[in-house]
């Protein structure tokens, strides 16, 4: 199967450095410094949500069925079908808004200059190089995970597998305490 | 963010920003959320072009810096450059503060010296000559002992730590290497020190920010009020009214905002002179109201009423009533100069270092505060002139308000009982437990903690538990909004004990009322005060500072400038509740030096509690622990 991005929303610190990372591969220059300053301003595909003491990094998560799809009356929403990610068609979409109706993650938005929807395309340019989509390489804290859903929930089992023998790395105290404190503050 | 509990005077404010389009500090708080993770726990480095450099709190990513700097030394050496900034900020103030006292002496800047006992007080502490001298001669002695320390490089004790402090501490400093020559010289060396490929320590650098802290303790905010004493006289028990309903429709309203009352002290001289000019301008007066803790130094002395805390500073211009912001130095928000466009209010900045886009500059030197003060007037008037006849909207909330308890003023309300020994009738309540203790609430006030009230929330449990507070800045006017600056709250709050022992003590001192519960002892650079006061207790009792049943608490933290004062708090051995987190968390051994091991330092150690009630039980646990080690009975005290 093909790699999709899952998050590790316990790991997230909530720094966005994976909306500056996505922002600046979609730009045109994809240099942080002069992408800032371009026309149209590239936008992050990603979006950190906060939910009470945690973050969410949350972007579309390429769906194997995927609604949006199967909505879109122009068959403008088109999957890649050497990586499995779902794209837009720039020429082809409408801005009918009926991709950012259905999708249940909130994983289509719209492109506020070019009033088209806008989505992770799971960055195609660097992944057709082998490496990971950009925000996934630049989380400082690892909480994303460029995989096959076999390889996760090898990784998962492990994990799960360590935990119950008690094996399992705890998180360091003062970041849990950090986290404790976030969650005060939210509450 | 919770929305239970926002105070009446932000919520009408929002309501009016809200009605009228303008965007405040909690928008744009909520479009900043969530904000970064490696920010709050102080495990971002930019100090050197290798990086920045981030620490991954989980273990597995990086575990030190490019350059090989563990988190501890990372968050360490942030501390350290808060710290400075803290410490800058007041050093920076009192040398204004020295420098306008020597012009004004030389006769080349327009001040008198209106606090002729301050200086013989101070006179008696630097061991200068009084008898048969001018009180402006004795005054040059002190300037010129205050700027020795500015200019030497003997590394000989300073003078205004080592003459200034108490004894018993200076040697516990001596002993941890804490002591300072020229605040100067230790600025520079902790900006040195921080910067790439130096201490790498992070005890050493903990100690530095000790160290720092005690030079904004000594050289900053005494020397700063020292000062301020002299020329503008030391505040005396006084009332005013708290909140933007002291704004009036019909008046130039002229808002005093910043830290520096070398310039406000010279609006409020003009404004009263100058009344005439606004009458024939339409208006009915010229209304001087203070605003943060420019607003603090004014209301002290001259009963000034309090517009604003600094998270209202934006919010009371959408009154649309203040005809000129006036603003000095430190914690001026630039977003005030647009919010001021919407309005005919003129944004006044006056000093070189608060250059602010879109604000009307009017230069300020105290050399020529007359001429510049009187412009600044006649702005406000011609801003009167344009608002004219249009609505504005001033939320009809004010609370009355004690103020002006300088240590001098609270000896002299004391000396009404026993002339001889007026701090006794204090001691002898803490001794019984009518006061439980004594808690300085000071500093900011944050839009992150103002929805909840956590100030007000925090000192009403602790006055329900006897404990006494006394109260600076930003916080000053929160409490004072909120009513607790009042003898009705005495009853209305306060334990049996505080309740019995305030209303004699108001009694006994003619006041025909309890004293209000919570004591407003002036801006946030008044901290000194409220240490002067520990020192005076301490004193009396034969004990160290740091064995006072005292604690203090900054709630809502906001400046860098809470960081140093907490941190001369904690030199002095002296307990602190802070909220939020300052941004240490990253380094664990960091963490556990603040929270636990500094009690074997100086005594003291910092709690975070970000919940009123949390906050104040611990400060009430800190307290009796206080109490026990000097073998006061617990049984005395009365429970609420």
């Amino acid at each position: 199967m093909n790699k999709a991005i899952f998050t590790l929303f316990e790991r997230c610190v909530g720094c966005k450095g994976c909306e500056i990372a996505c922002a600046v591969e979609h730009s045109q220059s994809k240099t942080l410094a002069t992408a800032q300053h371009e026309s149209p301003r590239p936008r992050p595909r990603v979006r950190v949500e906060p939910v009470g003491a945690y973050t969410f990094p949350s972007r579309c998560v390429h769906c194997e069925d995927a609604a949006c799809i199967t909505a879109c009356p122009m068959g403008a929403m088109t999957r890649n079908h050497d990586t499995g990610a779902v794209y837009v068609n720039q020429d082809k979409c409408i801005g009918c808004w009926m991709c950012v109706t259905v999708c249940p993650f909130g994983g289509v938005s719209a492109d506020p200059s070019s009033k088209r929807a806008h989505k992770c395309d799971l960055c195609p340019e660097r992944t057709a190089q082998g490496l990971s989509p950009a925000c996934v390489d630049a989380c400082p804290s690892g909480a994303m995970v460029f995989a096959t859903p076999e390889e996760f929930a090898d990784q998962r089992r492990r994990v799960t597998a360590r935990a119950s023998v008690g094996a399992v790395n705890e998180i360091p105290e003062n970041a849990a305490l950090w986290r404790s404190l976030r969650g005060e503050k939210q509450s | 963010m919770t929305s239970v509990n926002v105070p009446v005077v932000e919520s009408a404010l929002l309501e009016i920003a809200s009605r009228k389009g303008i965007k405040t500090g909690r928008d744009r708080l909520a479009e900043m959320s969530p904000q970064c993770g490696f920010g709050e726990l102080g495990t971002c480095c930019r100090t050197c072009y290798m990086g920045p450099c981030r620490i991954d709190p989980f273990g597995d990513g990086p575990q030190t810096g490019v350059c090989g700097i563990s988190p501890d030394a990372m968050v360490a050496r942030n501390m350290l450059r808060e710290t400075v900034g803290g410490t800058s900020s007041h050093v920076g103030h009192a040398r204004h503060v020295l420098l306008t006292l020597r012009d004004a002496l030389d006769g080349k800047a327009p001040y008198e010296i209106k606090g002729e006992s301050k200086v013989l007080s101070l006179a008696k502490i630097f061991d200068v000559p009084t008898e048969g001298r001018e009180i402006v001669d004795v005054c040059r002695d002190l300037v010129n002992i205050a700027l020795e320390d500015f200019g030497r490089q003997d590394e000989l004790p300073n003078n205004w730590i080592s003459k200034r402090a108490p004894q018993a501490e200076q040697q516990m400093w001596k002993d941890l290497g804490l002591m300072y020559s020229n605040p100067h010289n230790e600025i520079e060396t902790a900006m040195h020190a921080s910067s790439m490929g130096n201490d790498a320590d992070p005890l050493s650098l903990m100690m530095r920010v000790l160290k720092m802290s005690l030079i904004d303790g000594w050289s900053g905010l005494a020397l700063t009020v020292d000062l301020q004493d002299i020329l503008f006289g030391t505040p005396e028990v006084g009332f005013t009214e708290a909140a933007v309903g002291v704004l009036e429709a019909n008046s130039v309203n002229i808002a005093t905002h910043g830290h520096n009352p070398v310039l406000s002290e010279k609006i409020l001289y003009w404004s009263e002179r100058m009344n005439s000019e606004a009458v024939t301008a339409g208006a009915e007066r010229i209304n001087v109201v203070g605003v943060c803790c420019t607003g603090n130094e004014l209301s002290m002395r001259h009963g000034v009423k309090l517009a604003a805390h600094n998270s209202q500073s934006e919010l009371i211009l959408v009154t649309g009533a203040v005809d000129a912001m006036v603003v000095d130095i430190q914690c001026i928000w630039p977003q005030l100069a647009q919010v001021a466009k919407c309005f005919d209010t003129a944004f006044i900045t006056t000093d070189p270092m608060v250059r602010i886009p879109d604000a009307h500059h009017i230069p300020f030197e105290p050399q020529h505060a007359d001429e510049s003060a009187q412009q600044i007037v006649r702005e406000a008037i011609a801003a009167f002139q344009r608002r004219q006849d249009k609505p504005v909207d001033i939320p009809q909330h004010k609370s009355e308000a004690v103020v002006g308890l300088s240590v001098e003023a609270i000896v002299g309300v004391l000396s009404k009982l026993d002339p001889d020994d007026p701090l006794k009738p204090v001691i002898d309540n803490v001794a019984n437990g009518n006061i439980f203790g004594f808690a300085g609430v000071v500093g900011c006030s944050s839009i992150r903690f103002r929805d909840g009230a956590m100030t007000e929330e925090m000192v009403k449990h602790l006055l329900a538990h006897n404990v006494l507070v006394v109260t600076t800045g930003c916080t000053a006017h929160i409490l004072g909004q909120a009513g607790f600056l009042t003898p009705g709250a005495t009853n209305l709050y306060c334990g049996d004990g505080l309740k019995a022992v305030l209303t004699a003590l108001g009694e006994a001192a003619g006041l025909g009322g309890p004293l209000p519960p919570v004591w407003h002892m002036g801006a946030c650079v008044d901290n000194s005060r409220v240490v002067d006061l520990l020192v005076a207790v301490a004193d009396r009792l034969g004990v160290k500072v740091g064995q006072l049943p005292a604690v203090g608490s900054a709630p809502e933290l906001v400046q860098e400038k809470a960081i140093s004062i907490g941190g001369s708090f904690l030199a002095l051995g002296v307990s602190c509740h802070i909220a939020p987190a300052p941004r240490i968390l990253g380094g664990p051994m960091v963490t556990q030096l603040l929270t636990q091991d500094l009690a074997d330092v100086t005594g003291a150690v910092v709690r975070v509690e970000l919940e009123a009630k949390g906050a104040a039980d611990w400060m009430i646990d800190h307290i009796g622990e206080k109490r026990a080690a000097l073998g006061l009975d617990l049984a005395t005290v009365g429970a609420p």
